[in-house]
């Protein structure tokens, strides 16, 4: 099950009456690897994420998930996913153990499994002291174990998150990435989508969507060193002053101040000369040096500065 | 079957989730008795006792005997005397009395003449069960036959009631007074039910999951049907022991006429929850409907009475064929082939809402 394709989408589109939410995407995700979906709200992450899973019916295109066609295998596919929602939805006047339980029956486990299988996963998110306790009296960080917990009960072959640690704290948020290697390790495939750079960096590979529009695609690693020579930043005292002159400059694709710097994105190699130059020449005093480039630059630069992830 | 084990499931999810919500679970018992014991105690069609005053103008044995009468037909309790009419008509325009008995000064001599009434019964209109009460005290042949030479000859009928000779409210109110029950628990927990799930996100798991519209539907209703149960066998205990209402029909078939009405106010209530966004809006088409029904439905007043449009209105609610079925079985003694004609409305109600609701369902997931 570690070889071959999770996923296989072909020119999948789906309009909302004169809205395109999603156009023409292909995509091939491989097996036991961490897939991200980056782009903006309105990107088309979960119109894209609700077609994989059959639950809405593409206007054009196909796709094979896991081997099977959707929507029209949905039933079958259901199965063999699981889906984590961005909004804690199990049950909060559940207990722990209820929730875990409803689910085990819900994917119609083996009877006499059902109880190991919901010690296991206690034990492996950390619910174990938990199990008594409502679902609605957990913390943020603890929500979301159990969350993980309910959507890999029945073990599925791929896992969908939607923008899963935007309610939890840095802490929680590095354990949780933890257990998502200790899945993929297993064989899972997994799917998030997230607008968060530091957790599209973690992706083994990325998907940037733009209005519907896959705009670039690889591993974050590669993705970052294609862009190599083209990011600059600027040192100096009269930054607000230098902005300007940099802005007017016509290979400037985008100008971000991050503290006492200011970072570059230009379309032609190495700038860092021209834009010292014309610094000098408007009399600003800054230094500018060439910067290795980061995701967001990536994601700046994929989608040409029009957007800014939220 | 995996299809029974996903029902289950939803259903053992339900009924944990109700075991929490102390409020509801409390409603389940509490509504009924609280209910019976106020609409059995209550409602009392048999008015007596009405508040009363006399304004006598003519004060002589005669019209004293009147007064004295038409209290002691117990109708009325005389609470003041007032000099003139007039007086009367602002004590029942403030409230004070519901009936008022003005005698002429020439009262005598009217009864004598006999070309008008003697006396006049004033009426508190605004109520129509007073009205009426106090419109029977006007055809008591009262003192006015004691006197007379020449009785008023007696009524020609003597009535008789059959199933409740002593006409006490209680038995005609309780056995309806289930459906009434159930109508208002039913609809309303199940109305909500998928609402709420919409509400707090829950569906959105619940739509990624192998559960299907039918487990889903069926397995919330399920809890309901035995609570529904529960809440039958409390109104008629109730009734038999603390209101004496006959329970002359056969029990088993009173349960299964219970069952179908039942089904058919918890697929309306799975329908409502369809067409509503919010638990707040359920709850009003909830008792946008419950009002009609009590008002329409034969309970409350009588279907005869009704113009046509409004008869063929009422045939369609579930409560309108249920107030007759369980007014036959438990106090005509009918057996559920005598009135099957009222068994098959909610069986088509029942066929109707729940495919609807399982078809709109379906729709609102895309």
């Amino acid at each position: 099950m570690s070889t071959g394709l999770a996923i296989a989408a072909r020119g999948l589109t789906r309009r909302f009456g004169a809205n395109t939410a999603v156009d023409g995407l292909t995509l091939e995700i491989p097996r036991a690897q961490i897939y991200g979906f980056l782009g903006p709200n309105g990107s088309g992450k979960t119109t894209t994420i609700r077609m994989l899973c059959g639950l809405l019916a593409p206007s054009a295109g196909d796709a094979l998930v896991l081997g099977l066609e959707v929507p029209r295998e949905a039933a079958a596919l259901r199965e063999r996913i699981g889906y984590m929602t961005q909004k804690f939805s199990l049950y909060e006047d559940l207990s722990v153990e209820e929730n875990l339980d409803f689910l085990a029956e819900v994917y119609a486990l083996p009877r006499g499994e059902v109880k190991s299988r919901i010690a296991e996963v206690c034990e492996e998110y950390r619910l174990a002291k938990l199990r008594g306790r409502l679902a609605g009296t957990l913390s943020g960080g603890q929500k979301q174990r159990l969350a993980l917990a309910g959507a890999v009960i029945h073990r599925p072959d791929l896992l969908f998150l939607d923008e899963p640690t935007s309610a939890v704290d840095p802490e929680s948020r590095r354990d949780f990435w933890e257990s998502l290697f200790r899945l993929v390790d297993g064989g899972t495939t997994i799917l998030v989508s997230t607008h968060y750079m530091d957790e599209a960096e973690r992706c083994h590979a990325l998907a940037i969507l733009d209005r519907g529009v896959l705009v670039a695609g690889g591993a974050p690693r590669a993705l970052m060193d294609a862009l190599a020579g083209y990011v600059v930043e600027i040192e100096g005292e009269q930054l607000r002053a230098g902005r300007a002159v940099i802005e007017a400059l016509p290979f400037v694709v985008s100008v971000a101040q991050l503290g006492t710097r200011l970072r570059v994105l230009s379309d032609i190699p190495e700038p860092a000369s021209a834009i010292q130059k014309a610094l000098d020449a408007a009399n600003v005093v800054a230094r500018a040096h060439a910067a290795s480039p980061s995701l967001e630059d990536v994601f700046v630069s994929a989608t040409r500065g029009r957007e800014v992830a939220a | 079957m995996n299809f029974w084990r996903r029902t289950l499931a939803i259903a053992t999810k339900e009924v944990r989730q109700l075991r929490r919500d102390r409020f509801t679970a409390g409603m389940i018992v509490g509504l009924p008795v609280i209910q019976l014991m106020l609409f059995g105690y209550a409602i009392n069609t048999d008015v007596r006792h009405l508040r009363a005053g006399v304004a006598d103008e003519a004060n002589t044995q005669l019209s004293r005997r009147l007064v004295d009468d038409a209290e002691a037909s117990q109708v009325i309790d005389i609470v003041t005397r007032v000099d003139t009419p007039r007086a009367l008509e602002e004590l029942l325009r403030d409230g004070k009395i519901a009936v008022g008995i003005a005698i002429p000064r020439d009262f005598e001599r009217r009864l004598a003449l006999r070309d008008r009434a003697p006396a006049q019964l004033l009426i508190d209109g605004s109520d129509p069960a007073v009205s009426m009460a106090a419109r029977g005290l006007a055809n008591f042949p009262i003192a006015v036959r004691a006197l007379s030479a020449d009785p008023v000859s007696k009524s020609s009928f003597e009535p008789r009631a059959f199933y409740n000779p002593e006409r006490r409210s209680a038995v005609q109110i309780v056995p309806a007074l289930i459906g009434v029950i159930l109508t208002m628990t039913m609809v309303l927990f199940t109305a909500t039910a998928i609402v709420r799930e919409r509400e707090r996100g829950n569906l959105e798991l619940l739509i990624n999951t192998p559960v299907r519209t039918t487990e889903l539907m069926l397995g919330k209703i399920l809890p309901f049907v035995a609570i529904g149960m529960v809440q039958t066998t409390l109104i008629l205990g109730i009734g038999r022991f603390v209101f004496d209402v006959p329970i002359v029909g056969n029990l088993f078939e009173l349960y299964v006429a219970a069952l179908v009405f039942v089904a058919s106010a918890l697929s309306l209530g799975l329908l409502f929850s369809t067409l509503v966004s919010t638990q707040m809006q359920a709850f009003q088409l909830t008792f946008m409907t419950f009002l009609p029904q009590i008002l329409m439905s034969g309970f409350m007043f009588p279907f005869d009475g009704m113009p046509r449009p409004a008869q063929i209105f009422a045939e369609i609610m579930p409560l309108t064929h249920f107030v007759r079925l369980v007014r036959g079985l438990i106090l005509r003694g009918a057996s559920l082939a005598d009135v099957k004609g009222e068994l098959w409305p909610l069986m088509l109600f029942f066929a109707v809402t729940v495919t609807i609701a399982i078809k709109r369902f379906r729709k609102r997931l895309d």
